[in-house]
């Protein structure tokens, strides 16, 4: 076989799995199978013993597996045998993990009859089996979403510990898993789960975790939870402020500080499954430039969808009165709040886009502006063409279902772990225009130390050509750099190091590196100006 | 006017960077030639193909279109005989090629001194793509082969020995020196060094010689010879790993000016007219500063083919490197150098050398005694930032300045453990001492 091809799949390495890997994985693997009887009605009983023992197992398995995989070796990086492991690079494995996290994803979104949800008679199946702890903690039965919940904050903390025992060395490493397993367990699992039990005849909030915030949350603003954060009162009222705030306010605020790395890796419950349980999955990103393209095009298209649709969406029930706000305001306040902020970008900041972002950027503002403006002029009784319902239940099968879940999770093993992170979140997309454009946010690259070895690109869940940068002594500012910190953690020569400093020359361009004498520098770096 | 031809033999560092700068000066005709590779591909990144961290196709720093796109043509050849009177290269396939510049950046092969069984099979370096291959056909796991020696201690020899280990294969390193790496770093690295490559189970041997390498009948590695102990290893595989030097057999036949390396002005010329010579295959006439006149780094490459594309383009200019600097890391622990640390500190320099308690960090710097001007530092487990030290070096700020503000020049990620204020306090103790 031709070394050009890949020369690291000779079949000849050390076996990929040692004996305790291969129990431990067997171990939660029983667990898993545990889950799986359950829906064919195999009838545990009591189900509280057979589904603590099933956490159990999985739990007990990815710690030893963790241990497995290691305890024995010394502290540093150790990616050995990751192009070697069928797993770890498009084997039959991924390909045999993709399609059992597909076909979930499928069962969950569209079948949950399947998983023993039923309409009018008490859960059965694989969702009776998590009745138990659904009652103890919200008081009521389980549903799909609630085995979902526990699933996926299971993985986030069994395949988080075993993330910090991979990076024990690294404290950025340890300290952000720490945090998307404290905001997963907290935020997104139990605090929502517990504050259901306050819920009575009287009062009522819908499901809420703070931190999963407009757009990526698509559903905040829709009609039902509105209506219910307002006939909840004065803590209601809050929380849908809180709501608004935390993008027009709390985000540009925080991303100017750190970077979108701090909602990205360190906050984020797609991010926190993408960096624990997507980990091992993180090289396989596309780092060619046609896939960057495809990626600006396809996010960015993603989040005009989503802003068109949110505003559609409130504004077909504002718009019969009986709200605060009329709809009109509504949409006289959209179209002002999009102006502004084009008209920001491309007064100060046209010469940092790229011209396709530039084109884009005029394309989709003309086209809003000009929905907006047909409505005013009454030539349409809808705003943007289409009944609003139509747009949210599309995109919220197009892109909530198919796109983050099905795609984002389900192909995890063959395009990596950040799929829907890097073409498809729309929150994403802010944070990365934010961090782009205003932000203190990069990574700096450490004078000519680069040898181009390619590990940080390699490593870039992202898909971004870190080496690209580093080894022209560039600093790195991309909009879709999530700052989980690998690229610095795998260089083999320090060269890389996330910093937030002053906004000013944060974007440079060095044709020369540091090494030469300093005359050849200032000639080079002054032909360019 | 005709469009000058610019060959390049080599497409290393070196030649690549002289092509890409040549390109953003000019638009001149560029043929980079080379047998290795058809690509541009990360020599220091060898050994993460075979521990299965990268495919090979991630060791290209550019896409296979980028060298079309920017009009650099590749010929996939080996240079046999240049003629520098009529300007043409004579290539292996006997085909006549000519050029109007040459440029040589053949780079470096991997030392051997006339051990008996040198070229056995089962000998390896680690420098080429084709030493990748041979080492996927002799040590593809430890049932083919059962324990590997490495010969020489350096930079190459510790990567080598990690990547065999990766597939759980016993080495052996053997060492002539009483430390590791001790031409180049003191012994209080050295003894850090050691106690981290045996903590990860290498049968590391110091001061101790190849005799000889053992064959068996068909000419294939089967033991070493100790000189010292007289004691024989048994071994598939031997990794030379004694340094390099120019790959410049292919020029004896011509006229241009050869000693260790192709002899250089600090213009980079060679001997004979139109005809350069850049990189690892280099030997500067007169050597700059403290640095050798043949130096086999990355940097020193990359740095040669910035300048020499100013030269080619119009704006002839010598080769001056600024303040050295390198970097390297052995198994877990990095290492990075600014300026000049010596295995002993030179006439008049004094030093400090503080080490964590871990025992895998470390920092040693030199300084003049009596000015007490800053001359170098090694660090190991530390990152530095090297613009800052590059500005000290330049300042020649003392060493008091520099180890109050080391804080300024550290570059570890956030939250990592500082030790800045431990230094500080070592080095008062020291001061105090003295």
């Amino acid at each position: 076989m031709s070394l050009d091809v890949n020369m690291s799949v000779t079949g000849n390495t050390p076996e990929a799995l040692n004996v305790q890997q291969k129990l431990s994985a067997a171990l939660g693997l029983a667990g898993i199978f545990i889950m799986s009887l359950s829906a064919f009605n195999v009838g545990f009983q009591p189900q509280a013993l057979w589904l603590t023992l099933a956490i159990g197992l999985v739990a007990i398995g990815i710690v030893w597996y963790t241990r497995a995989s290691y305890a024995g070796k010394t502290a540093g990086i150790k990616n050995d045998g990751v192009y070697f492991k069928s797993l770890t690079n498009r084997g039959l494995w991924a390909y045999l993990v993709g399609i059992v996290f597909t076909g979930f994803y499928i069962v969950l979104y569209f079948y949950p009859g399947l998983l023993g949800l039923n309409s009018d008679s008490a859960n059965t199946g694989i969702i009776s089996l998590f009745d138990p702890l659904s009652q103890f903690m919200a008081g009521r039965p389980a549903s799909q979403w609630f085995v979902y919940g526990t699933l996926y904050t299971l993985a986030i903390l069994g395949f988080g510990f075993k993330f910090l025992w991979k990076y024990r060395h690294n404290s950025y490493q340890r300290l952000r898993t720490f945090s998307v397993m404290f905001f997963q367990l907290g935020f997104a699992f139990v605090i929502p789960e517990v504050m259901a039990r306050l819920n009575d005849d009287d009062f009522s909030l819908p499901y809420y975790n703070l931190v999963n915030i407009w757009p990526l949350n698509y559903y905040n603003f829709e009609q039902y939870r509105v209506d219910e954060f307002i006939s909840a009162g004065t803590v209601g009222i809050a929380l849908l402020i809180f709501g608004v705030l935390s993008i027009l306010v709390i985000t540009p605020i925080l991303t100017y500080k750190y970077g979108k790395r701090w909602y990205c890796s360190w906050v984020c419950g797609c991010g926190g499954l993408a960096e624990t349980a997507g980990d091992p999955f993180r090289h396989l990103s596309d780092k060619t430039q046609s896939a960057w393209k495809l990626e600006r095009w396809l996010v960015h298209s993603v989040l005009v969808f989503v802003v068109v649709m949110t505003t559609a969406v409130v504004y077909s029930y504002l718009s019969p009165g009986g709200y605060w706000l009329s709809g009109g305001a509504f949409l006289i306040s959209v179209a002002v709040l999009l102006s502004v902020i084009f008209g920001w970008a491309m007064l100060f900041k046209r010469q940092e886009l790229k011209k396709d972002a530039r084109y884009a950027a005029i394309g989709f503002f003309v086209v809003i502006m000009a929905l907006i403006a047909l409505h005013f002029s009454g030539m349409t009784s809808k705003v943007f063409l289409f009944e609003a319902e139509t747009l949210r239940a599309s995109y919220g099968f197009l892109i909530g279902a198919i796109f983050s879940g099905v795609v984002g999770v389900g192909f995890y093993p063959i395009f990596g772990n950040r799929v829907w992170c890097r073409f498809g979140c729309p929150m994403a997309a802010v944070l990365g225009f934010q961090q782009r454009l205003f932000s203190k946010f990069r990574i700096t690259t450490n004078g000519g130390q680069c040898i181009s070895c390619g590990n940080c690109s390699t490593y870039c869940e992202m898909g971004i050509d870190v080496r690209a940068y580093a080894q022209k002594g560039e600093n790195i500012v991309r909009s879709s750099c999530v700052g989980c910190g690998i690229c610095a953690s795998v260089c083999p020569r320090g060269v890389l190091k996330l910093e937030n400093d002053t906004p000013k020359g944060r974007i440079n361009s060095k044709d020369i590196l540091l090494g030469n004498d300093v005359d050849l520098m200032d000639l080079v770096n002054q032909n360019k100006k | 006017m005709k469009q000058e031809h610019i060959v390049i033999i080599g497409n290393g560092i070196s030649g690549v960077t002289l092509a890409r700068h040549i390109r953003k000066l000019s638009d001149k005709r560029i043929t980079l030639i080379s047998s290795e590779s058809e690509y541009f591909f990360s020599r220091t990144a060898l050994m993460y193909v075979y521990m299965g961290h990268m495919k090979w196709n991630h060791l290209k720093p550019y896409e296979d279109s980028f060298w079309k796109k920017n009009r650099l043509e590749l010929k996939q050849a080996h240079v046999k005989h240049i003629d520098t009177e009529r300007k043409q290269l004579e290539l292996d396939s006997g085909e006549d090629f000519s050029y109007d510049k040459l440029v040589i950046a053949c780079g470096s092969k991997y030392n051997k001194f006339g051990w008996p069984g040198q070229d056995a099979e089962g000998v390896i370096g680690l420098v080429s793509k084709q030493d990748l291959e041979a080492l996927e056909v002799y040590a593809p796991n430890n049932e083919v082969c059962k324990r590997a020696v490495i010969v020489g201690g350096g930079l190459i020899g510790v990567e080598l020995a990690e990547m065999l280990s990766t597939r759980n294969i016993p080495v052996t390193f053997l060492v002539r020196e009483e430390h590791f790496w001790s031409n180049v770093i003191p012994d209080q690295e050295a003894q850090l060094l050691e106690r981290h490559i045996r903590e990860h189970g290498i049968d590391l041997r110091l001061d101790q010689n190849l005799e000889e390498i053992i064959t068996d009948e068909q000419g294939k590695v089967k033991a070493v010879k100790v000189k010292e102990t007289g004691e024989i290893i048994d071994c598939d595989l031997v990794g030379l790993t004694p340094g390099v030097s120019p790959n410049i057999e292919f020029l004896k036949s011509s006229k241009i000016e050869l000693n260790r390396g192709v002899l250089v002005s600090r213009m980079l010329e060679t001997s004979e007219p139109d005809v350069y010579a850049i990189g690892d295959c280099a030997e500067q006439r007169e050597p700059i500063g403290n640095r050798p006149a043949v130096e086999a780094v990355w940097y020193t490459g990359r740095m040669m083919g910035e300048t020499l594309a100013q030269t080619l383009c119009g704006n002839p200019m010598n080769y001056n490197p600024g303040h050295w600097f390198n970097s390297a890391k052995f198994f877990d622990i990095e290492y990075q150098t600014y300026g000049w640390v010596f295995p002993e500190p030179k006439e008049g320099h004094a030093d400090f050398y503080w080490e964590a308690e871990d025992g895998k960090k470390c920092i040693h710097i030199h300084f003049e005694k009596e000015s007490r001007i800053f001359k170098g530092i090694n660090t190991f487990g530390i990152r530095m930032r090297h613009e800052v030290f590059d500005y000290w070096l330049t300042e020649e700020a003392t060493v008091d300045e520099v180890i109050k503000h080391l804080k300024s020049a550290n570059f570890d990620p956030e939250f990592f453990e500082r030790y800045e204020k431990e230094i500080l306090e070592a080095y008062k103790k020291q001061e105090v001492d003295v």
